[in-house]
Formats: C-alpha cells, structure tokens, sequence
C-alpha cells in the first residue's frame, strides 16, 4: 500500500521567510576571521581550534563576529552573546566548574515543557548570557530537512536567541540554545505561526518521541517508524506540553531489533519492527556473496584485509541459535528457532530479508542511571500487528500511563515503578498474560507473593482451630 | 508572511491569548524527503557503502540515493548551518538529514554530482585548520561522539562535554574516516550521571563524575529547598533534616554513604557539587544497543576516574586509545567490543588494554553480587599472580 501523507503542510519558502539580506549574510571576509578577535581572551578554548574534528571554538567565533558586523540593531538578544558565551568557558574550564546557576522557571504560555530555564552566575562579566534559556523544537520525524526550513530557522534564531544550537539534542529535538524570558513567546509564536512548527517537551511529560530513519531510507524497518512516531506525537500533544505526569517519559520508535534510536536503552516504552514468520531468502544473492560478487555487510570491512568471505565462518557459525546451515549451496534456515537478530540480514542486505508478516514489539522501563541505577527495557508484548491510526499501541501506551500516574511517586521512572511493584502488578495492570519470554530465565528465590485468591480459603487464619491441634 | 522584525513580533503582549495556536506539533516529514525517496518509500532493496562516509541505498525500482555522511559538532552556529544549505542547495536539491548521532547527511539523487560534492566538502576548512564537513562515520570505524551540554549549557555537570569530544575526535579521526575495525564502535560524553547523552549502553563512554559530597549552604537551604524532597531524593538515605546553631532549618548529610549522584542538588540549589579537583571522568566499556548476534548490554567501568585535565583531557584519550587499539588487535570480524571483552574473559581485557584494574572497578553498589565470579573458570594474567603472591601461594 502506498503510503499518503494524512496531513500535507504548505511548503515553507525561505525567500519568503527570511529576515536578513544576501549582503547581510554575507557580511564578513575570511581576512575579517582571520584577524577576530572575540573581546575576551580564552586561551583555553584557542586550543581547542587545531586538529582535524570540527571545532566548536572556531565555529563560535565567526558567529561572534557575523553578530558584531550585523549590529545589535539587526537582533534582539544581545550580539555579544557568543563572545560571553566563550568567555564564560573559559573561566569554567579554568575553575574546573560550571557558572551556571540551578534551575529558572520560565515558559511559554500554556504550557509548562519546552524551555529549560537558564542564568549565569556571572552576569556582570557576562551579560550577553545573563539569560540564556534553550527551547526545545520537536524536530520533524528522523530529522529529514529542507534548506528553506533550516534557513529560515537560522535567521529566526539568530534574530531573537544566540545564533547557537544543537542539532540536535540528546532526546531528538532542535535546541535553541540561550535566549532572554521576553523573547520566549515571540519565539514560539513566530514558529508556531510562521512555520507550522511546534516546542518540544521538557519536564515532567511526554519528552519529544523521535524515530530511527525507517521506510525513508532503511530496507530492513519492518513498521512505518515515521508515521507511528508522527502519529503519536500528534495525538498526545497535552502529554507533551504540560506536565502532569510523575517524571519524564520517553517513547521510542525503531523499526527493527538494530536499534539505531536506542529505544532498548534509552525509553519508558521502546515500539522495536520484527516479523513473525519466515527470513525471506534470495538464494541466487546468497551465491552472490559466497563467490565474493557482493560485499558482504554492505562493505562495512573494506578498510581492511579480512580473507575472503567465508558464510560458515561469518554467518552461520555466529548465529546465537545455530539456526542456519548450508545444504549444498543453498542457505537453509530452521526459522522456529530464530530469534530474529538480524545479524544474517545485516551481513547479507541482498540475500536476506525480513519475513513479510511484520509487525512491533514492545518493551518498557529502559532508562539511564539517575535515580535507580540503569536500566535495560524489559520485552512484554512479543508481536503486534498495527495500522495507523495505531489504536492497539495507544491502548497500552494509555493503559501504562494510568498504571504509573496512580502508583507512580514523585521522580519515579516507569521502570523504577515495575521494579518496586513487580513485573506481575504491572502485567495485570496492563492486561497480559505471564510468559516465559518476558524473563531471561524464571526466578531462583520462591518468594512468590501469593495471592490469597490463588490460595484456597484465602489467607485468613484461626489460631483457635490452630491451638486445637497444637499446644503453647 | 515572512518572519516578524519587530521586537515581540505578532505576539502582543498586551492580548496574549490573541490569534494563539498551540498544539499543532512538528513539521510533517513527507514533505522532506527527497522525491526518490517518496516514490520508493518502504521499497529499498539493499545499500553498499561505497567508502567511508559514502553509502548507495538502492530501491526495489532500481532508483539509488546517494549519502555522503560528515561529522558535525553537536553545538552548532546557524552560519555553519547556512553553509550546510548551501552545499545542499548546490548538489543535492536542498535536502539533508541528521543522524541520531549528530552527524549531517547530504542526500544526493544525482551520481554526477557525487564527486564534486565530496572535493567540496573535504576543501572547507575553519579559520583554526579543522575540517569543517570531514567525510566519515559508516560501517567498521567510530562515528561521531554523542555528547551532553557541559560547561556550554549545564547546571550540574562534572566536567566539559564539547572539549573533551573535540580532543577525543580529534585523537580518533582516521577512525572516523575509515572502517579498520572489528564492527562498528560507539563512543559517547555525558557529562554527569544524569546521562543526558545515554551513554550506559555505549563500546566506549565517557562520564563526568563528582568525587565529593555536596557542600551544604547552611544559611538558604530552607528559602531554596523543601527539605522532605531533599530527604527523600538521596537514593542512599544519606540526607536527613536538622538545624543549624542558629535555629535555621537545613540538613546534615552522612558523608561515607553519599555516592555523589547529584539527585539532591538536582532537587536543592544549596547543595553544589561541582568541585575542581573533585570532578572528573570515568571512562565506560562494553556496551551496546544492538540485538545483533549477542543482547544489548550496559557498559563497564573501566577507568574509574581521569582528571579534568582542560581542554585536552589527555588521561582520557590516551586511555580511549588503548581500549580501541586493543579491541582493534583482538577481536573478530563483526564482534563489538563488549563481546571481545565477555569473549576472552575481563581479566584479559585488563591485560590487552593495559588498564589498571582497582578495587574501585569491583561493584560495591546494590546488586554487585551478580558481578563478582562465582566459578572457577578464570584465565592465568599477571594480575592473579600479583593476587597468589599476596596470600602467599607462589
């Protein structure tokens, strides 16, 4: 089925957008960077300029003076913001500390995630940063752009904020880094009005879902990551903008057991794409790689000599079940013993393919170590099929959040809850039933909880029927 | 309608309910992808990497799409991005993308202009001599570095994020360039145990971390901080209420159990933690997300703490380096590194990297027993000898 996008956008047209003239942008020469200097000196960070990898130091500075040429009256943060900002490295890198201050509660109207507040300690060596607060934008699904969407936020950036931002943040959203309060709304506004384009979460609710790069570019995704990750960001847009839950709750979309959005690791609810029957082979592809016609892993090891391709050797031998063999030169797999790792179909893209039954996985709880140490998510729903609009996954996702906004304490992870209330309570209050693949291996301790339910007469006691059999 | 130019642009301040619209999410993605890319959507038949950082995805239809992969610094000026645009507007139809670990792909419809693209790309260099767009971070090498906001942006960091990745970049670039290694391996900062950057399942990761308890701001701990959530924010029950010489309410902290997580200043101002010599960085290893042959798996302390030596953190690459020069020398074709490591045991990895191991690497957090050998299969390394010797049995 081919697929349509549901909600088509006017497409945004820089030259219609855009603040700053050709001449503006164009505003310094390389012998103007060659001679800057930024009205602070950082030796520290100069050093930072050699070597090869892409220096921050360096690429600060011409903002700094693409600021200075432009004028504080072409902006309304103030042009020196990159200066201070450098400058306050510095005397961080020197003390070994940082200089900005805890906490700042500010915010758009309405809701209550999106920007994280930020002040320096120093504000009189630094005004250009005094303020400097980040805004979150939800970044469009696996960060595929246009330049007239990327320009147009640059001069929106560099018009009211530092001209400095992370592409993109940890969680997945662009983030505008270092802005002043009053600009906060007119950010926003401008964004949401002129481009279509929403905040992110922050705080205690949704964070930003983001999604691996799936059917855009990827011939192993076995769900459309895009959509399911589009869809449920526009469905829970309350969760993700005003904060009602007991801590921040991420959710991830990977489109197969690779993991490239770190689902496993790094979300309260991982959506992984697998299949359910057969690995779909090609066994004119799989001679292929055995003559060495195809590189195999898609040439992943060409900046070495590894030997000829040997498919028993790099195949067969390194499946975890053993669930591979060659009868003659054709591949043969036992796919009731597979566990679907995909490391057959990542070393052979042309020979292997996903089964075409396909469908997601869910596992919940993952999460870095603040506060209960790290956790990895743990597998309960084995197999889902699901079309857009998704009701079978929201019914869980909202089954979880009721489980955890009722029993859930304040700053508690999903997965610190499960831990604290046992993977049965949470089994029952999300409506599954037990199975052995949700567990590494059953429990080695019998401390099992018994329910006075599973427990004929319950546990209710007479001590006299007791005594009538035992003396004290 | 073009961008606002006045001061609250068609936000007005005196009516702000006025003309709002909220809730109406991200950008849809369709719109953004390459035309090859929505004729074959869901319909790619394989991919090659052509060399480093240049890979073909090639559709069911026969239709190819190019990508040139470039290492990016994850803190980033919108000039720098302007020249991004620039380069794509020039080969590629004005599209790119970035990947999950901060780097920009061009994406190119166009063959012809493959080789145009990369000259161009290579030819850019900062004003300090970097690369501005190096060309890299596929298949068998080290990608880019995620990394957390450090000094730049952070109010409880333990050290710096975008130094110390610029250093250790820089100590692996033809890492990124090529693809020598094993498998792939990833290297992530984060610059306190918040771990914004997620880097508990990573081969290699760097970790800023305090060493000393908080200092208590007796005088405005109560005007800053509600003390029950202080209390109860300490993972270790360190934390309880009193009160100073002078009647104000604060808290005493039990300083032997406080493991220096942060969680208390994360909830109260007047705890800092943050220290010069106290702070540093522990390096991690062994992780990965990947279900691929063996299950994902969390990192290992390795390096228990490196100095914050600024802005070069030598300690810190040197001991990257041996790590990576190690695994580069050990393990097999498509094993990560972690399963090196499982593979010819740790008391080898100690021994093949040269890393010191202390008791501070034996687990003494909640559940350290599943960590500790309980058989009494373990391989002959100069370090059980040392062990034998000390008790006396060689």
């Amino acid at each position: 089925m081919a697929f349509e996008p549901k909600s088509p956008q006017k497409k945004l047209d820089y030259q219609e957008l855009r603040i700053y003239s050709d001449a503006e942008l164009n505003n310094y020469t390389e012998e103007e960077l060659k001679n800057f200097k930024i009205k602070h000196s950082i030796p520290i960070c100069d050093q930072l300029e050699s070597g090869p990898w892409p220096s921050f130091v360096s690429d600060a500075k011409r903002e700094a003076l693409h600021r200075k040429k432009l004028g504080q009256g072409r902006m309304l943060m103030a042009s020196e913001a990159v200066e201070d900002l450098l400058g306050q490295l510095e005397v961080s890198l020197i003390h070994g500390e940082t200089h900005w201050k805890h906490g700042g509660i500010v915010g758009v109207s309405g809701y209550g995630g999106g920007v994280i507040g930020r002040y320096s300690d120093l504000p009189e060596q630094f005004p250009g940063v005094a303020h400097f607060h980040t805004i979150r934008l939800n970044q469009t699904m696996s960060k595929f752009y246009d330049t007239d969407f990327l320009r147009a936020l640059c001069d929106l950036w560099e018009f009211r904020g530092s001209g400095l931002f992370n592409l993109h943040g940890s969680t997945g959203d662009i983030v505008f880094l270092g802005t002043i309060t009053e600009q906060l709304e007119p950010i926003f506004q401008e964004a949401a009005h002129h481009m279509d384009q929403d905040i992110g979460g922050s705080g205690s609710n949704l964070r930003t879902p983001s999604c691996c790069l799936g059917r855009a570019r990827c011939e192993f995704a076995c769900y459309d990551t895009q959509d399911m990750c589009y869809d449920i960001t526009m469905t829970y847009q309350d969760e993700l903008h005003r904060p009602a839950f007991p801590y921040k709750f991420k959710i991830k979309f990977d489109g197969c057991p690779n993991c490239c959005v770190a689902s496993i690791a790094r979300s309260d609810i991982a959506i992984i794409g697998t299949w359910c029957d057969d690995i779909q082979i090609d066994q004119d592809a799989v001679k292929g790689y055995v003559s060495g016609k195809f590189a195999p892993n898609a040439g992943a090891h060409a900046g070495r000599n590894w030997g000829k391709f040997d498919i028993q050797a790099e195949v067969i031998d390194r499946c975890p079940t053993k669930c591979m063999k060659m009868d003659g030169d054709k591949l043969v797999i036992n796919n009731g013993e597979c566990v679907r790792c995909m490391h057959c179909i990542n070393t052979m893209p042309r020979a292997l393919k996903p089964g075409k039954d396909k469908g997601v996985m869910m596992l919940f709880g993952a999460k870095a170590p603040i506060l209960e140490g790290a956790q990895m998510a743990t597998l309960l729903v084995p197999f889902m099929r699901t079309e857009a609009p998704y009701d079978n996954v929201k019914g869980v996702i909202e089954k979880t959040w009721d489980f955890w906004m009722e029993e859930g304490k304040n700053r508690e992870r999903l997965g610190e809850l499960i831990q604290r209330k046992g993977l049965p309570t949470f089994l029952k209050a999300i409506g599954l039933p037990a199975a052995p693949h949700m567990v590494v291996t059953p429990r080695a301790n019998p401390y099992v909880f018994w329910d006075p339910a599973d427990v004929p007469g319950g546990h209710k006691r007479d001590i006299d029927d007791y005594r009538s059999r035992h003396a004290r | 309608m073009a961008l606002s130019q006045d001061k609250f642009g068609i936000y007005n301040p005196e009516k702000p309910r006025e003309n709002r619209i909220t809730d109406i999410g991200p950008r849809h993605f369709w719109q953004y992808f390459p035309p090859v890319i929505q004729k074959n959507y869901g319909k790619w038949a394989y991919h090659d990497i052509l060399e480093p950082g240049v890979m073909v995805h090639v559709a069911e239809s026969g239709d190819k799409i190019f990508t040139v992969r470039v290492g990016a610094m994850r803190l980033m000026s919108v000039e720098l991005m302007r020249e991004a645009c620039d380069i794509a507007d020039k080969y590629c139809d004005g599209y790119l993308r970035f990947t999950t670990r901060n780097n920009i792909e061009f994406l190119c419809t166009d063959e012809s202009k493959l080789a145009a693209l990369k000259a161009d790309l290579m030819s850019r260099k900062m004003q300090g001599g970097s690369y501005k767009f190096p060309i890299g971070g596929t298949g068998a090498g080290i990608t880019n570095v995620v990394h957390t906001q450090g000094y730049i942006h952070c109010h409880t960091p333990a050290t710096d994020a975008s130094s110390m990745v610029k250093a250790i970049m820089d100590d692996l670039f033809d890492y990124f360039t090529g693809m020598t290694l094993p498998a792939k391996v990833r290297v992530s900062m984060a610059c306190c145990l918040n771990m914004c950057g997620a880097v508990h399942c990573s081969d290699i990761a760097c970790l800023g971390y305090h060493r000393k308890p908080p200092a208590i701001d007796h005088q405005f701990l109560s005007k800053m901080c509600e003390i029950p959530l202080v209390v109860t924010a300490c993972p270790l029950a360190a934390i309880s209420p009193a009160t100073t010489e002078d009647g104000k309410k604060t808290v005493k902290i039990k300083e032997d159990r406080c493991m220096f997580c942060g969680n208390c200043y994360t909830m109260c101002p007047a705890l800092p933690l943050s220290d010069k010599t106290g702070d540093g960085v522990v390096i991690l290893a062994g992780g990965k997300l990947s279900n691929r042959i063996s299950a994902p798996k969390f990192s290992k302390v390795v390096v228990p703490f490196c100095p914050n030596n600024f802005p070069r953190f030598p300690e810190v690459t040197a001991n990257i380096k041996k790590i990576v020069e190690a695994y580069a020398k050990g393990a097999m074709k498509y094993e990560r590194l972690g399963d090196w490591a499982e593979r010819i045991g740790w008391e080898k990895f100690f021994e093949a990297t040269g890393l010191p191991f202390t008791e501070h690497l034996i687990d003494d957090y909640r559940l350290a027993y599943d960590t500790y050998r309980t058989s009494t299969q373990f391989k002959f390394t100069d370090s059980a000898w040392a062990v034998s010797k000390a008790a006396d049995g060689v």
